[in-house]
This record gives structure tokens, sequence and C-alpha cells, in this order.
């Protein structure tokens, strides 16, 4: 399509690449696999196809040793990743996905995700079809939340400005339908939905998919809760007066990378500039393509949009999006992200209803003794007649309440521990899922982050500055859902109890932090932590944040441009 | 007739049969009449197994091609067998044709069969196996590894200097190999991540290494002892039984399993016992130490008290421990009491056989001592007690997969009651009180009305469900090893998928390897309604029929009191229903196939 050569890579395609052309746009032989009585497992191209399906096949890697030598196989189940855009999700929607979490999976929770949706872990296989067609029943489903495919696009849960929040809520809706699979796979199998003759179509993904998973933002300055640079495509709303106009569009941001591999590293998008409105879903549909035809199938290691930037350079990748879309970026408008963090608490919005956001602890919504999350939620859920917003911070708002109903769901949140009287430091920490369910994990992540925060609590309050926190963050493999490489602190799992140790971010999410020590310890990072911790609170300057003080102090390098400075 | 003594038939070959003979043999020179004698001796095993001398079998496969490379891969990523592929091709092109297998699917037992093995493995985590390599390298460093001094080997580690532990496993593997004898063609390599170089250089050192060894063709390989599957006479019986070891207990449900079910291996090294996939072990157990305390206690009376039992005499605790029945209840046992010491509350009890009956179920000895504790003496005790009896489990073996060693399957009975803890008396002394290591008397009991059909072409249908799997482990091992044709059918049954799957793990390979041709699952509490195995049967009606209209051979294993008649109806309503049979016919049919061996059960 491009009919330049340079602009592809040439060579042996990718394992992924023929499991994509051959499944038949993503059925695979994944129903045959649903009869299989013999494992609770996907044979392998299956394994990867579910993917596109919004499910992974884990087992609980803590008793996988256990389960060898019993001579059964490990306990295979899928966790599902809904596909809910902007986090929005109504109570009646809510109570649906409360009974099935309850009723059949292993886990008995809700896990509010960084992909500002929530997941369940632990479905096993003859409760697979049962899962879809009781998120279908009440409207939600789960295409394209994983797999080499544009993903559950995120919005800003901005809870004061409520028609704002509507109107760019609207445009992650619009571009999440437009970009996504258009095969009837999903339907026909796990929906039984009728088997229609005729051929599937991929206009925009193309039968083959894209290179590499695609992941899309819109985002509402000043904040920046969605994180902008872990992402491939971003849409930052303008406003004027009041109103929005349209987007700057950021491409090419992203946080994964393989340790040992140099190749690999996480970078900032660009900004390619700004458009107006009704340029969206051509930008987003151009920006997708473009990187379909461009992107790397010969190396998955490089098949990010990030990469594809860096080899064909950001103008020629700019110039043929305004190509593809017939439309010419202007020039960027002035924005600013000052924070990333959830307003905790009660706020009035301009409509006169109240949103209350909910700190979400890991994001795992569940009934702890004296902390009835799940329970909270639920009793929340029966009687509230607005809607309930996840956040790319893994916490919940209970958004749209009426004024007549605030006193009671005030009361439900107290009772039920949703509203903790908890630290600065724990509110600006997050971790990734990680052991023991996850695949991919090489250390600890949410399992060991609550304790983790607690010994930074008393570090903060031991040098005397209690109420300042650090954007702390960790993730149990490079991969980096728990976006680590946007952190002022960012752990980096890499062994059993072993973490590169990463420093220098900041609050914005605008730096990506550099590595400082790699393959250390937790007891050898809180020391280190310490003493720096020590030396911020003696010689910080006025506001300056944790990550500025690491650069500024010389403990380590500013990363500015990553593809030649993050390994330097 | 004397004349056939000439020829030293000894009578088993008439003159015309000799004649036969003769004609087809005449103008073979030397090799070609011995492999005569080698092909003949096999098509005698075919016929009847006992027959086959190992020393026969050895004679064909002497005459064969000798020396092989395996390589063998093992990790997390799919690294170690890019590289393991690869090394087949490089190898097939110099002439060396190479076998590559994963160390998931490889058994480890197999490992001494080799002459030469390249293995690939990468580390896990702190420097622990990665999950495929698991069961080899625990294998290599066990009690149960083999010496190996004709093998020679290589080993490649991939790793990462950044870890600790880097290259921790494949250090591993070639300090074990070495340890049991076995010889490094070349020096262990550890690759970093940038392996390429590294491991391509290893491949080419060892293939001028073995290049001479694997086309020389005077190697002499010592040929493993072949498949013998004749139950040969042993010293060892009932009443001598063999002292084996027990290798491993291992319990085999999850760890959320309602039940406790153990894997158990007893080597029999040494012993020259030999059983057949189909037999039943007898196996003698210590009675538990609390327990026989227990009971001297409720009487009262001091453990060193001299005994005599037959010709014996010894001390009161070594009695009830070795050789008193406790773990099961007895009527005679309360009659010996009552008869001993007038207890009105025990000859009350024995007066009323069905409240007795009711009483003595739920209760072991000890139960009685405590509820009754009447004044005997250490002999009177002794003399009320039921010699202890060995208890039989069918062999969940073959000897042509595991050779001297048995396994078993174990459910571990262990409840609370009155106030402590019971256990089974085989089923707690196998799966909790004996040591990895210990002794643990044992003989072979045969079962000829259990046995694969003599056709290994014959297809079979096996119904297992819980411990009744046993037999039909030792079928698949056997039919395996002879590399049957026929067609396997297996139903099993248990309470939950995900914990109770007995040997899943390899039942999965069987499927995988087109052993095993159909699998039919009853997990009966994985749904709102109970499901059985005699539920999929009839399920599976017209095609079980299609099978014994084929000849197959049904077999069932397991519970007798219902599992086995709910099998036979379910057997009953197939001819019915696919045979167009009236209830009489269908009671023919099955009459029939019994008579015809082909209905076989094993069932307790």
């Amino acid at each position: 399509m491009s009919g330049n050569k340079n602009l592809v890579v040439e060579g042996k395609l990718a394992v992924n690449e023929r499991i994509k052309g051959e499944s038949n746009f993503l059925r695979g032989t994944i129903a045959k696999d649903l009869t299989d009585d013999m494992t609770g497992g996907f044979t392998s191209d299956n394994f990867q196809l579910i993917r596109f399906h919004g499910m992974y096949q884990q087992d609980d890697r803590d008793i996988r040793p256990e389960r060898m030598k019993q001579k059964l196989e490990p306990l295979h189940n899928v966790m599902l990743r809904a596909r809910l855009p902007g986090g929005v999700i109504s109570p009646t929607q809510w109570l649906a996905i409360d009974k099935f979490a309850d009723d059949y999976t292993m886990y008995g929770s809700i896990r509010l995700t960084t992909r500002q949706t929530f997941q369940f872990h632990g479905v096993l296989k003859p409760h697979m079809k049962l899962m879809h067609q009781t998120l279908n029943a009440v409207g939600i489903d789960s295409i394209a939340t994983a797999g080499d495919v544009n993903r559950n696009v995120l919005c800003t849960s901005n809870p004061e400005v409520s028609y704002f929040h509507q109107e760019a809520y609207a445009w992650a809706t619009k571009i999440s339908e437009h970009l996504l699979p258009k095969t009837r796979a999903y339907a026909e199998v796990w929906l039984d939905g009728e088997k229609v003759e005729t051929t599937d179509v991929e206009p925009i993904l193309g039968s083959n998919y894209l290179p590499r998973k695609f992941k899309t933002t819109v985002v509402i300055p000043p904040q920046n809760d969605v994180d902008v640079h872990a992402n491939d495509l971003n849409f930052v709303a303008i406003e004027d007066n009041g109103k929005l106009i349209g987007f700057n569009v950021l491409v090419g941001g992203g946080l994964a990378m393989t340790h040992g591999d140099h190749a690999t590293f996480p970078r900032k998008a660009d900004n390619f500039g700004f458009i107006g409105l009704d340029d969206t879903l051509a930008i987003a549909e151009a920006v997708v393509t473009t990187q379909r035809d461009w992107g790397n199938r010969v190396n998955r290691k490089n098949a990010k949009t990030k990469y594809t930037l860096e080899r064909v350079g950001v103008d020629t990748f700019k110039a043929e999006v305004e190509k593809r879309a017939n439309v010419q970026f202007a020039a960027d408008k002035d924005f600013e992200f000052t924070g990333r963090g959830d307003r905790y608490g009660w706020v009035e919005g301009v409509d006169g209803n109240y949103h209350l956001t909910c700190f979400i602890e890991n994001g795992r919504i569940l009934d702890y003794p004296g902390k009835t999350l799940k329970s909270g939620c639920k009793a929340i859920a029966e009687i509230h007649s607005g809607e309930f917003r996840m956040t790319a911070n893994q916490n919940l708002v209970i958004a749209g309440v009426t004024p007549e109903l605030k006193d009671q769901i005030d009361a439900l949140a107290k009772a039920n521990g949703l509203m903790p009287s908890v630290s600065n430091q724990r509110k600006d920490s997050m971790a990734c899922v990680s052991l023991p369910t996850c695949p991919l994990a090489m250390a600890e992540a949410e399992r060991y982050l609550p304790d983790a925060v607690t010994e930074i609590e008393s570090m903060l309050t031991k040098h005397g500055i209690p109420d300042e926190s650090i954007i702390y963050r960790v993730t149990g493999c490079p991969n980096g859902c728990g976006r680590a490489m946007l952190a002022e602190v960012g752990l980096v799992g890499k062994g059993p109890g072993k973490y590169n140790l990463h420093l220098g971010g900041n609050k914005a999410g605008t730096r990506i932090p550099k590595m400082y020590k790699e393959n250390i310890t937790d007891t050898e990072i809180m020391s280190i932590l310490d003493e720096l911790i020590g030396q911020w609170a003696q010689e910080r300057q006025a506001n300056e944040c944790f990550g500025d003080y690491v650069i500024r102090a010389g403990v380590v390098a500013e990363v500015v441009d990553p593809a030649k400075d993050f390994y330097a | 007739m004397s004349n056939n003594n000439n020829f030293g038939t000894g009578g088993l070959i008439d003159p015309s049969q000799l004649n036969q003979i003769t004609q087809a043999i005449a103008g073979l020179n030397a090799n070609q009449l011995t492999w005569m004698s080698g092909y003949m001796a096999g098509m005698a095993a075919l016929q009847d197994p006992t027959l086959a001398a190992p020393q026969q079998i050895s004679a064909v496969a002497a005459a064969e091609p000798v020396g092989n490379l395996t390589i063998i891969y093992g990790s997390q990523t799919g690294n170690a067998k890019g590289i393991a592929v690869a090394y087949q091709a490089k190898a097939s092109a110099a002439g060396i044709p190479a076998k590559v297998v994963s160390m998931a699917d490889y058994k480890p037992r197999q490992i001494k069969n080799e002459t030469h093995i390249a293995i690939v493995v990468s580390t896990h985590g702190e420097g622990e196996a990665p999950d495929d390599a698991v069961e080899l390298h625990e294998f290599l460093g066990s009690k149960k590894a083999p010496k190996l001094p004709n093998l020679k080997y290589a080993v490649l580690g991939l790793g990462d200097t950044s870890y600790e532990f880097f290259c921790q496993t494949a250090k591993d593997f070639d300090t074990r190999l070495a340890t049991l004898g076995a010889t490094a063609v070349v020096e262990r390599v550890d690759c970093d991540v940038d392996y390429d170089s590294a491991a391509a250089k290893w491949q080419d050192d060892i293939l001028a290494k073995i290049k001479d060894d694997l086309t020389a063709k005077t190697t002499q390989v010592p040929v493993a002892a072949a498949a013998n599957t004749a139950s040969v006479a042993s010293i060892y019986s009932k009443k001598n039984p063999f002292s084996g070891t027990l290798l491993a207990s291992q319990k085999i449900t999850g760890r959320d399993s309602v039940k406790d079910i153990r894997h158990i291996e007893i080597s029999l090294e040494d012993s020259g016992i030999q059983y057949q996939a189909g037999d039943a072990l007898g196996v003698y157990f210590l009675n538990d130490a609390d327990m026989v305390t227990r009971v001297i206690a409720a009487y009262g009376l001091d453990a060193d008290a001299s005994v005599t039992i037959g010709e014996h005499t010894l001390s009161l605790g070594h009695a009830l421990t070795e050789k008193c029945e406790l773990t099961l209840s007895y009527p005679t046992f309360v009659k010996a009491l009552a008869d001993t010491t007038n207890d009105p509350g025990l000859v009350a009890l024995l007066a009323d056989k069905t409240a007795l009956r009711e009483y003595l179920v739920p209760r072991q000895i000890v139960d009685i001592a405590i509820d009754y504790p009447v004044a005997i003496t250490a002999q009177q005790l002794v003399d009320a007690c039921r010699p202890l009896t060995a208890r039989l489990y069918s062999i969940a073996s073959s000897q042509s997969e595991v050779e001297d060693e048995v396994h078993l399957t174990v459910a571990l009975v262990e409840y609370d009651a009155h106030g402590f803890t019971h256990q089974g008396g085989a089923s707690g002394f196998l799966s909790t009180r004996l040591e990895e290591g210990a002794a643990v008397k044992v003989y072979v009991e045969r079962n000829d009305n259990f046995r694969l059909p003599a056709d290994p072409n014959t297809p079979v249908i096996m119904v297992g469900p819980g411990t009744g799997i046993a037999p039909f482990r030792a079928f698949m091992q056997e039919r395996d090893a002879q590399d049957a044709q026929g067609n396997n059918w297996l139903f099993f049954g248990n309470p939950n998928f995900t914990q109770d799957f007995l040997y899943q793990t390899e039942w999965q390979g069987y499927v995988k390897s087109g052993l095993l041709s159909k699998v039919s699952l009853a997990f009966s509490r994985d749904q709102a309604e109970k499901v059985y195995v005699q539920h999929r049967l009839v399920e599976q009606g017209a095609e079980v029929y299609k099978w014994l209209e084929q000849g197959a051979h049904f077999y069932v294993c397991g519970d007798a009191n219902h599992m086995a008649k709910d099998v036979e109806q379910a057997l009953l309503d197939i001819y019915q229903t696919h045979g167009k049979q009236t209830a009489d016919e269908a009671k023919k049919s099955l009459l029939a196939l019994r008579k015809a061996k082909r209905y076989q059960k094993d069932v307790y």
C-alpha cells in the first residue's frame, strides 16, 4: 500500500503473523478447544487468538510446581478484560458483573485496571461462554481488549466538568467503535451467534490485524490520568470558551521493553499538531493504517508504533497520516499537564449532581475484613441512578449522584471502606496485577505494593515530610502494565524478589525515569530510597518533586531522548 | 516319534511341521538364519508373552544400528527449542540423524536407553529449573536415577548474567550427568542473553566429536532388557513377602480436593519379581504407633509385656504393630473379649447381631477398646485379634515402562471420630507414615481375570472412576510399550476436574501420542446435576455398541457396590437401545461377552 519498500521491514514474518493470517478472522479452532474437556487450556494458536476476544489464558502460578508433581496440568483459567471505553459502567451492568465474579470466578473479585476497565480473574473453561453471554445481556463485550488491535480506549475521568467529560467520552466511544475488528468471530464463538455466509472484511485493521498492540486515549488537560506517553495515539482535548473544538494528536508513546534487549525502550509520544473535531476518526484511522502497513511484522519486539516512528522518522509518518486522512495538522494548541492522580472524595459537578471518587488499593474490589469494598459497591449500585467510572489509576468514581441520594451513598461508602483515610503516598502508588495469575510476571507487584508503601510512608515521616508523596509504581515485568516507566520511582520485576530500580520521572508523567540499579532486592531498594528521600527532604528547592530532585542532584541523568539516552 | 528327538524338538513339533520348516529355511545363510530365529521369537512373544525370553529379543535388536543423538530442550521461552530444532537440521546435514524432544514430553527413564544426548536448557527465576525441565532435573538428582556409564552428553545453558544464579540449571544437569557416570563430549557452555554465536560453536564442537562415534558401527551398546510381560514365579509370596523400598508417595489430587489420593512407587529391585498389567500388589503394613499406644492404654497393659503368637514370642507393642488387625473391626474380637471377661456390656452387644454390625461398621479396634476397657491380659488381647492381613491394590504400572518398580494408586482413608484421627491401615501407612526410602513388604497377587487382549489390535474400553483408574494406567503403559495398534477408550470420573483428574498429564500425553483414542470424563460436582461414568456410557451408547461389535474388550475397575452395578446396567441399556435387543437378549449378550473374557471386572 505504501509502495515504498524501505518503509516496510522485510524478512521472515513473526510466528504471530502466521497465526493471525490463518485464523479465519480470529476464529481459529477456539470452538473446538471449548469442547475439549481433557484440558482447561487452549492449544497453541488459540492461546494467542482468545486475546483478540479479550481473554488471556493464565494459571495459578503459586501452585504450578505443586500441580506438576500431582500430575495435574497447571490450573488453567482465563482472565477477561472488558471493553469499556472511558471506563463508564451503569449500575445495572455493575450488578451483573458483581454476581458473575461471585458465582464463577476463582478469586471472586472485580479488578479495576490501568486500562480503565475491569478484569475477571480465574474463569474456568466451562464458564467462559456463560461469561460472555452474561456480559452481552447487559451490553458489555470484551472485543479487542488484548491482542494486536486497538484496545480499550481511555478517557480522562474528570468528574467536575461533566458536560466536557460527556463530549470526550463520546469521542472515546466513537473511536473505539470505529477501530474495532469487524469480524463476526466473537459473536459466533461466544454468543452462539448465527454463522452468516458472508466473507469477513477488515477495512481498517486488515486480515492480519495490526503488527502489535495499539493503545488510544482521549485526555482532558491539565489531567494526564491516562498517561498519554504510555499510549500509541492520544487525542488531547482543546477547549475554547468552554467548548471542545478539537484535539492535539500525540503519537508513538509506549512503555514496554524487554530485559537485556537494548533495541527496546520506553518512548514518549510526539505531538503531530492540532485537528478539528470532524477530522478525529479519519486521523485515528490513518494513524492505525499507517502503523498497520509500516509496523515491523518480522520482529515483534520492535513492532509497536514507537519503533515505526523511530525507524521511518516522525515527519515521514506524519506526512503519510496526512495523506491517508486527507487532513493537514495545524500548529498544536497550548496545553499543560499538571498531574495524574484522581481527586478523592466528593465534588459537585456543574450540573448540580455530585461525584464521589473512591480510593481502591490495587484496584482490587473484593470484601476484605473490615473493608467490604465489593459489598459496598453492590449496595450503591442497587440504589444509584447515575453511573460508575473506572479511572486509569484503578480507582472508582460514583458519578452523577443526585442530591437526594448523596447522604445515603456517602454512608454506604463510609461503612464499606470505600472512603478510607490514606496518605498522599498511598494515593500516588500503583501496581499491575502480576503474580500469581499473570503468566508474564517475573516479580510480585500487586501483592507487594501495600507493605512497600507502608515502608515509604514511614520514611517520609522519619524525614519530616509525612504529607509529601512520590509517584511510586511497581510493575511485574518489563511489559509495563503498572506504567513504572512514567513514575518518579519505578520498579520493574526481574526475578522473584528482584527489581530494576528506575528514578527520575515527574508528577505530570512527561519524563521517563532512568535505571539506577539493576536486579536488586526490595531490601536494597528500600535502603536506597531511605537515603535519597532523606537527602531530598533536606536539599529540595521549593515545590521540587522527588523525580526532579534526583536529576538536579545528579543521582541519575535525565532521559531526554530515550532512543539514545535510556541505556546510555 | 523318536525321529523328532534327533532334532531336539522334544515332541513339540510334529514331522510334517518339521518338514515345512526345513523347506522354508533351505538356502538361507548364517546371518539370515540368525535373523529368522529372532523373528520367530518375536512371533512367539506376540502369541504368548510368557515364552519370550529377553536374550532372544536382544538378538534381534543387536542387529539394528546402534547409537543415536537425542537433543533435549527445556525452557520457558522458545529460545531453547529454536536452538534444538536448528541443531537437528545441522546434525542431519552432517549425516547424523537426530531426534528433538521437549523435556516436557521426555520420559526421564528413557535416558538410560540413550547413547548421545545434547541438552539445551534455560534457568528460571532464582536458579530453578524451568517448568518443563523440572521432572527430568529432579529425576537425575534423585535416588531413582540410573547409572549412565555409556552415555555421552553435552549441555548448553541459556541465561542472563545479570541474574545471580546464572545458568544454574545447566550446571546442575552437567554435574548430575557426570555423577551418574556419563561422559561430557564437550565442556558445558553457558550463554548470556546474546547466545547465537556461542550456541553455534557448541553445536559444531559436538558434531566434530561425535561424528566418528555415531557413524562407527562397532560401538557395542547394551540393549535394555526387553519387555517381559510374564508373571514369572519368584521366591516371594504372600507367606514370604519381598521387602521393597518406598520410592515415592505423592499426593495426586489438588490442594482443594475433597479426596486425598496418592501415587505410590515401590522399588522391587533385585527381587526378580515380575507382574503383568492387571495384577494386584499385596501390601503389609505397620499399625500406627499412636493407635497402638491408645489400645494398650485403654486396657491398662504394658507395651513390653511378652506375648506368644504361634511359636514366636514378642512384646505386646510389637505384636499389635505388626501382627494384629486393628484398623478393621470384627465380631470375633467382641466375642473373644466377652467370653474372656463376661463383661455385661460386651455380652449385651454380642446378643443383638444387627446392633453389633451397626456398632462395628464405623469403628476400629481402638474405639472398642476405649468403649469397653475390660480387664484382660496382653495375651488375651493378642488372641482376640485377627492376624493382620495384607491389603491388595490394583497395580498401576507396567514393567515394560517401570521395570523393577511397582506403582499403586491409593486413596488415603483418614477421618476424625470419637475424638481423634483415624487412618486406614495400609493407606495411612503408605501415604503418611512410611518415609521415602523405608521398607515395605509386598507380593504380587496374580489376576488372570483382568488382562489386556492377547491381540494388540483389539480395541479396549476401560471404565475406571476414582482409584479404579489404576490398572488402566498399567494397561496403557503396556500397550504403549507394545506399540499396540488397537483403539483405547477411557472412561474416568471423580468429583472435580481441576482437583481430581488422576494422572491428567499422563492421559494428555497418551491422547497427544495417539495411544488413547477417546477419553470420556464425568466430574460429578462440576455442575448442578451429578454426572457419573455410567451416564457417559449411555450418552456414548451408539459408539460403545459399535466398539463392542468390533470386538472391543470391556473393563471395569473400582467400586463394586454402586459403580460397577450401574455400569453393568448401562451396558444392558446399550444392548437394548443400540442393539435393538430385549432385556433377556441383552442379558445373554452380556453373558456371552463375559464368557468370551471380553467383559472383565476388578471391583472392590
